[in-house]
């Protein structure tokens, strides 16, 4: 539905997104994660016609994004970071208004009004001026412009920023339950935001994807990454350590001493779609170790989050103007 | 063409709710009333000197007093509309920029020319709407005259008015697409107004020399003259046509760089 290749964009000396390359199958919720500044809104903007990009290309359901950008803005649905509403509008005006912006036919017009206000939750607001609305509410309606034109493709730039957390529950739900029929884009830089709701997450840092996997949240993570927390027994850790090593499907083992306890933690690097858990703490347990905790690890999303965002702590002032640049 | 009528629909539904269009209305429809009361009184003033001095020397004068009238009425109005247009004009664009809204528009499937022609149409038609209720002082001014002064001074005074209008319109959605804020925007399109007012100044100072002739040339305010005269001369049409599509080609070049940039 949406596929991305070798996206550039350069502002001035800045290279706010750097060739990027990435695709979102029908009905897939993509999870764009990165710290701010990341490019994260700059991609967002030049996928809906809004920017151009300096170098690469972009298709959304198979329309090139700059060649064909109406073809491509009449099938986006779009909620900037900042909902773009008019104050002194009624919701109910407000909404009829981008309606005919975004070309629905005036026989249905009015069907879709009161559909996207049904699926926001603001149907009982709709004949109140948008400056009197709460933040949350607010929010809901630029939810709501997004979808009035029914669109196949919603892009929405960090949709539960600034809500409470009752109100971001709602939020994901309506975002889930978009899903299927809708193909949809969120950039967050909340982590727990893309695990429950995405099924695929890119991560993106100065403007490069770092990651770009499928999120299984809730679902066993599977044993590709085993942490194991062990006190040695005879022979001590590195005995621990070759123990399980030698066995098949083991890529690479890390230890390291817990705290003070006499306890050592092991990170075990499994092949992919091998699950040795039971293996390993046989084996463990088998050659005279203690074992006090055994799990499979979140592959590594978590990890390669914090790597990227603590990596920015050294050369936090070229990010931060780079940031500054992308993001506003 | 829907695209223009789009954004056409959601500006005038935005001047009916916005206090600023309300506050330029009034403060038009205030100013050519007074205005035009004074003119008013002073022809009348004129009037009755010149029948008493037809009195003591006999020499029967003509003047055309509805004419005076009428020309000093569509003169001011023009200058009265140097000063309403930027606050008028100055939120067209930069209120949508600081919004976050020019976001919207420019991501709904209308071409950026839609965008600039629908918001265009709209300020026109509201400008149309502002002058409309200046047809009392016509009515009054027709009713009062005897004989009636000709409809074609009249019509013509109109046409200069609303070519020197939808000019200085053009002209301030160009400079309000420059800046995010309106304030900014209204001021810069004041000073660009009272420049083009001074530079009819200028031309009354120096109208033999070379800067003068340019002077007379680019003044936005002379080329109005003639119409308020009941000449439609088509140089004076060249011009404000030439006004009109200027500014909203700036606007639309103005649009394509925030593009470029970022809005």
């Amino acid at each position: 539905m949406i596929e991305v290749e070798g996206l550039t964009k350069q502002y001035g000396a800045v290279r706010a997104v750097d060739e990027i390359s990435f695709r979102v199958d029908k009905g897939e919720i993509l999870g764009f994660l990165g710290p701010n500044g990341a490019g994260k809104t700059t991609t967002m903007r030049i996928l809906t016609g809004f920017l151009p990009a300096t170098s690469g290309t972009a298709r959304v359901a198979g329309f090139d994004v700059f060649e064909k950008s109406l073809e491509v803005r009449r099938r986006i649905g779009y909620l900037p970071e900042n909902p773009p509403i008019y104050p002194e509008l009624s919701v109910q005006g407000y909404l009829d208004a981008v309606a005919r912006l975004k070309q629905v036919p005036s026989d249905r017009r009015k069907a879709r009004v009161d559909a996207a206000m049904e699926m926001a939750r603001i149907s009982d607001k709709r004949d109140e001026l948008i400056k009197h609305l709460s933040r949350g509410y607010k929010q809901r309606v630029g939810l709501a412009q997004a979808l009035v034109h029914d669109p196949e493709v919603i892009i929405l730039d960090e949709p539960t920023v600034g809500l409470d957390p009752k109100q971001i529950i709602e939020v994901r739900h309506l975002i889930k339950g978009l899903a299927g029929n809708h193909t949809i884009i969120l950039s967050t830089h909340i982590l727990p935001e893309v695990s429950m709701t995405c099924d695929r997450v890119v991560i993106i840092h100065q403007g490069r994807i770092v990651a770009n996997r499928p999120v299984n949240a809730g679902q066993d993570p599977g044993g590709e990454i085993v942490i194991v927390e062990i006190k040695p027994g005879s022979g001590g850790a590195p005995a621990a350590k070759a123990l399980v090593e030698r066995l098949a499907g083991v890529k690479r083992v890390e230890m390291q001493a817990a705290d003070g306890n006499g306890r050592v933690q092991a990170r075990i690097q499994c092949e992919p779609g091998r699950d040795l858990r039971s293996r390993i703490a046989a084996e463990v347990v088998g050659h005279g170790h203690e074992l006090f905790e055994l799990r499979a690890s979140r592959v590594s999303l978590e990890e390669i989050f914090l790597q990227v965002t603590t990596q920015e702590a050294p050369d936090a002032a070229p990010a931060e103007t780079a940031g500054t640049g992308a993001a506003t | 063409m829907k695209g223009i009528y789009a954004v056409f629909r959601k500006e005038i539904s935005l001047y009916f709710v916005s206090p600023i269009a309300y506050v330029a209305v009034g403060a038009f429809l205030l100013l050519a009333g007074i205005f035009f009361q004074g003119i008013l009184a002073e022809a009348n003033e004129y009037a009755m000197r010149a029948a008493m001095q037809a009195m003591q020397y006999g020499t029967p004068l003509e003047i055309d007093i509805p004419g005076e009238v009428m020309r000093g009425f569509f003169g001011v109005t023009g200058t009265i509309l140097l000063f309403v247009v930027p606050m008028l004009t100055m939120g067209a664009y930069a209120e949508e920029r600081r919004r976050g809204t020019m976001e919207l528009l420019m991501t709904s499937p209308v071409t950026d020319l839609e965008i600039v022609l629908g918001k265009y149409f709209a300020a026109i038609s509201l400008f149309l709407i502002m002058l409309l209720p200046t047809a009392i002082q016509m009515v009054i001014l027709f009713r009062a005259s005897d004989p009636m002064p000709p409809w074609r001074i009249m019509l013509s005074g109109y046409l200069g008015v609303f070519l020197l209008g939808a000019s200085l319109l053009a002209i301030g959605q160009f400079l309000s697409s420059l800046t995010e804020s309106q304030i900014v925007a209204g001021i810069w399109t004041f000073l660009v107004f009272l420049m083009l007012w001074i530079l009819d100044f200028i031309i009354r100072g120096s109208s033999s020399s070379v800067a003068g002739a340019v002077a007379q040339y680019v003044s936005i305010l002379r080329h109005m003259n003639d119409f308020t005269r009941g000449v439609v001369d088509s140089s004076n049409l060249v011009y404000y046509v030439s006004m009109i599509l200027l500014g909203l080609f700036l606007t639309l070049r103005s649009l394509d760089s925030m593009r470029w940039r970022r809005a």
